[in-house]
């Protein structure tokens, strides 16, 4: 149990000065090798050059100071929240910084991903520092010009004073400190001295999005370029047989029609273990236009013959392979404590329940698309991505091209989720432009986007209890799941340590339809799944929900555990407080209540669903969540993060339904596929437990608990568990009584 | 291919295009206005939301063709300066995450406002009913419309 472990970095690792021909100062840092938790010892600097910093800070001679974020922005608030750590301890004015996503060239760095909620809590420290050091330097600065020891100077707000009062700005001393050494010991500053991070910033790209600027990857345009479409195989488990494209050429506007696929096969080939490869290996037909729409009619007019290469897969026979699977014994097994064998054997009962859950897909806002324009001398690609780096080397790879060659640039996201970390998209872009010469923007329809996708995989979860003399004594936890499995830490997240008995099982399918990361992936329906057995098991002993947990977690304190990954103490105070602020079981007559707990990505989180019912279906009309994430950076951009997580949790544990038919998506489009809408949305409470320790990630751990908070809540309406997902397809409404 | 003149944001514009082609695709490829979004196609997500002749209305669905001769009014003609309101709010609540949703939702509540400049709590939800917004902002977009009515009456 190691919660607020900090990396120590040496800042000649990662930090350069310098003076700027146009006046000012250049602090020059690789953000990704001081954010990266398992960073190698110092590098010597002199052996550095500008290639490898990618994040800047610049600050002029009048004292502005612009920070080049290089950091994935897909919704999730670093771009504002990072600089916000930088300019603290720098010591200027929020409001006299000016944030830019740096230009990228990804070929020298190493982690360039936006994922599993861990940018603040690898950058809460280096990034301090950085600012900490320019501000040293340019007090160092400002004492040599006075002749005085910088011992006696301080410096706030972006103006330094000596002991007899005088001053000088940032700007006056900053083409000196460009020159001085950078200084190893600097001290930050203590919380309460704080005065950006914990107030609220706006997001640095509000006046942009506001008026409708180009941002987004489908905004980006370069003289010349044309835009296509791509037809794939309808079903997973399809290849192309031939296609007829005389309707789709007899368009005006359609330009060409070429067949790509060729150089991703070879690729996967090469690297089966890419999974952005297996995604979109197979041969496809690019329609290539004049415009968008030109280019989708064009796709839509191919008729196309598909052959079957391998099973084509249904959702009914993923159900019972599942099942199969569970009541068999070839499981791997993550975890064991005791003996749950015999704890099983000694039970006075046993509980024993089965969960579901259905693939998902991301369905982002702005659907796949990319830019590429691969020319002799460049491969230049640009557009929406999680993943640059590994992207560029993959790209690198299939075109047999140089990894000097390749550049990208990032745009603004429109959303992640997980979608993102996949870059097939891309490789079908710079395939495309690579056949036809010229810059070229492959957009996917909505309906293509949907059915070809990476998807949160279907899982069941069979979990059962024993229960001896009143008592819990044992918890034996089976996943049976598509493709994938839980990984790391998680089965070691609660209630591992709290049980003498315990023990993690994991077994799959691996079928051909591609799965992947989804927000918060596994936990996102594990945590519905155990939260939910966790009410039945309290219901079986008599004892309050609440308290239950409570108790197992003064157990986990009482016998610490070295191998769990939470801190119980830090979940208890999550429960206090989601239990005074929701006034959990004092609510008015017609409202239910359910409570969830979980912990996930180095977050303690707790919510209470509160529901009503009419015209016999449930409504959730608000859900309090109290948070443990440490110093809360950017309140603004964390209530918007706990509140989205919440809300995105609701909606898919409650609505979203992703279903095959012979290799088919049974849902292509927002007439066919639910997501959660504003009149369906709860309004969200969030509390932060206040604690000045390291803060830790916020992109998904609210999500996780919802669905079991609101399965419990319905639970206490109607009488009725739920335990397959989305709840609203098997509320059978005869039965409601609330 | 046809030819057909466009009114948009107060600016008259020719385009070429098939008369099929949505409004939506014309704005975005043709003119460079691309603060009007693609999210479905069929008018399930409101991403494409633009005024005509002052009403709310999905641009995917709009063909080219019954467009001429409307007032078309897009995210970047709904004010000079980003100074409409609606778009105030938006700002002083901090709604957007990703933001690519954003500018259809500012257009259905700015037309929402024009027509109902004091709405009720259940009002704004029916109204904004048919905009996603994938991030999940909808408790600031709620605040947000609120906020902005309170600018407008």
């Amino acid at each position: 149990m190691n919660l607020s472990k900090q990396q120590t970095f040496s800042r000649r690792s990662f930090l350069k000065t310098s003076a700027l021909a146009s006046g000012g100062m250049l602090i020059s840092f690789n953000l990704f090798t001081a954010c990266k938790s398992d960073v190698k010892p110092p590098i010597d600097i002199s052996q550095l050059n500008f290639n490898d910093f990618n994040a800047f800070i610049k600050i002029s001679d009048e004292g502005k100071v612009t920070i080049f974020s290089p950091n994935p922005e897909i919704g999730q608030g670093v771009k504002t929240s990072m600089p916000m750590l930088i300019a603290e301890e720098l010591d200027v004015a929020w409001e006299d910084v000016y944030v830019e996503q740096g230009k990228l060239d990804t070929k020298n760095y190493t982690r360039q991903v936006a994922g599993g909620s861990q940018s603040i809590r690898h950058g809460w420290e280096p990034l301090r520092q950085t600012g900490a050091t320019a501000k040293q330097m340019l007090i160092n600065a400002a004492a040599v010009k006075w002749g005085v020891d910088a011992s006696e100077c301080t410096a706030k707000l972006g103006v330094i004073t000596n002991s007899k009062g005088e001053t000088l700005g940032y700007g006056d001393v900053v083409k000196d400190a460009a020159l001085l050494e950078v200084p190893e010991d600097v001290t930050l500053k203590h919380p309460k001295d704080f005065t950006i991070v914990g107030n609220g910033a706006g997001n640095v790209d509000i006046d942009k999005i506001i008026t409708g600027k180009p941002l987004f990857g489908l905004d980006y345009k370069e003289e010349g370029m044309v835009y296509a479409s791509v037809l794939r195989p309808p079903a997973f488990g399809q290849e192309l047989e031939s296609f007829d494209d005389s309707k789709a050429k007899a368009i005006p506007g359609v330009i060409d029609v070429i067949t790509i696929g060729e150089k991703v096969k070879d690729y996967y080939k090469q690297d089966e273990k890419s999974w952005t490869a297996q995604i979109s290996a197979s041969n496809k037909v690019a329609v290539i236009a004049k415009t968008t729409w030109d280019a989708i009619k064009g796709m839509k007019a191919i008729k196309a013959a598909w052959k079957n290469e391998s099973p084509l897969e249904s959702t009914e026979n993923h159900d019972k392979i599942l099942f199969d699977l569970l009541d068999g014994d070839v499981f791997k097994t993550r975890r064991s404590d005791g003996n749950v064998k015999k704890a099983f054997a000694q039970a006075d009962k046993i509980i024993e329940r089965t969960y579901e859950a259905p693939f998902l897909p991301h369905n982002c806002m702005e659907p796949m698309n990319f830019f590429a324009n691969v020319t002799k001398d460049k491969v230049h690609l640009v557009g929406p991505i999680q993943t640059p780096e590994a992207t560029a080397i993959a790209i690198s790879s299939f075109l047999g091209r140089a990894i000097e060659d390749i550049q990208v640039e990032m745009t603004r996201m429109g959303g992640g989720f997980g979608r993102r970390l996949y870059s097939d998209f891309v490789f079908e872009a710079a395939e495309i432009s690579n056949a036809i010469k010229k810059p070229v923007k492959m957009i996917s329809t909505r309906e293509n986007d949907m059915s070809t996708g990476v998807y949160r995989p279907s899982t069941k979860y069979r979990i059962a209890a024993s229960i001896k003399d009143g008592k819990l004594t044992g918890y034996h936890l089976k996943e049976a799941c598509i493709n994938g499995n839980m990984y790391g830490l998680i089965p070691h997240f609660f209630p591992a340590g709290a049980l003498e008995n315990y023990q993690v099982d994991t077994t799959h399918y691996k079928s051909n339809i591609t799965t992947g990361a989804w927000r918060a992936p596994f936990t996102n329906f594990l945590a519905s799944a155990e939260q939910s057995f966790f009410d039945e098991i309290a219901e079986a002993l008599g004892v309050d929900r609440v308290q239950f947990h409570m108790d197992l977690l003064e157990k986990v304190k009482q016998n610490p555990n070295p191998n769990i990954d939470y801190n119980p103490e830090r979940l208890q105070d999550v429960i206090k407080l989601a239990v005074e602020k929701s006034h959990w079981g004092k609510t008015k007559a017609g409202t239910y209540q359910g409570f969830s707990v979980y912990y996930c990505h180095n977050t303690h989180v707790a919510e209470v669903a509160d529901i009503t019912m009419k015209n016999g279906l449930p409504i959730v009309e608000k859900v309090t969540c109290a948070i443990d994430c440490g110093i809360v950076v950017n309140p603004l951009g964390a209530l918007n993060q706990a509140k989205g997580g919440v809300i995105d949790g609701v909606g898919h544990a409650m609505y979203s339904d992703f279903a095959f038919n012979q290799g088919v998506p049974q849902s292509n489009n927002f007439n066919t596929y639910q997501l959660i809408r504003m009149g369906q949305t709860p309004q969200v409470d969030v509390h932060f437990v206040k604690r000045d320790v390291a803060p830790t990630g916020l992109g998904e751990p609210t999500l996780p608990p919802v669905g079991a908070a609101v399965a419990n809540a319905i639970y206490k309406a109607t009488g009725k568990r739920l335990r397959k997902q989305p709840y609203i397809n098997n509320l059978n409404l005869e039965k409601v009584i609330g | 291919m046809s030819t057909f003149n466009l009114k948009i944001n107060n600016k008259k514009h020719t385009v070429e295009a098939d008369a099929d082609t949505p409004l939506l695709w014309v704005l975005r490829d043709q003119i460079d206005l691309v603060g009007t979004k693609y999210g479905c196609g069929i008018g399930q997500c409101g991403a494409c939301t633009v005024h005509v002749d002052g009403n709310a209305m999905r641009s995917c669905l709009l063909p080219i063709s019954q467009a001429e001769g409307m007032r078309i009014t897009t995210i970047e003609g709904l004010s000079e300066d980003g100074n409409h309101p609606v778009q105030q709010a938006w700002k002083e609540i901090d709604v957007p995450q990703c933001g690519y949703c954003q500018s259809g939702q500012i257009m259905t509540a700015s037309a929402f406002l024009n027509q109902n400049s004091n709405p009720s709590n259940s009002e704004i939800r029916d109204a904004m009913h048919g905009n996603i917004c994938r991030c999940a902002s909808y408790n600031s977009i709620e605040k947000a419309v609120k906020v902005a009515s309170e600018k407008i009456s």
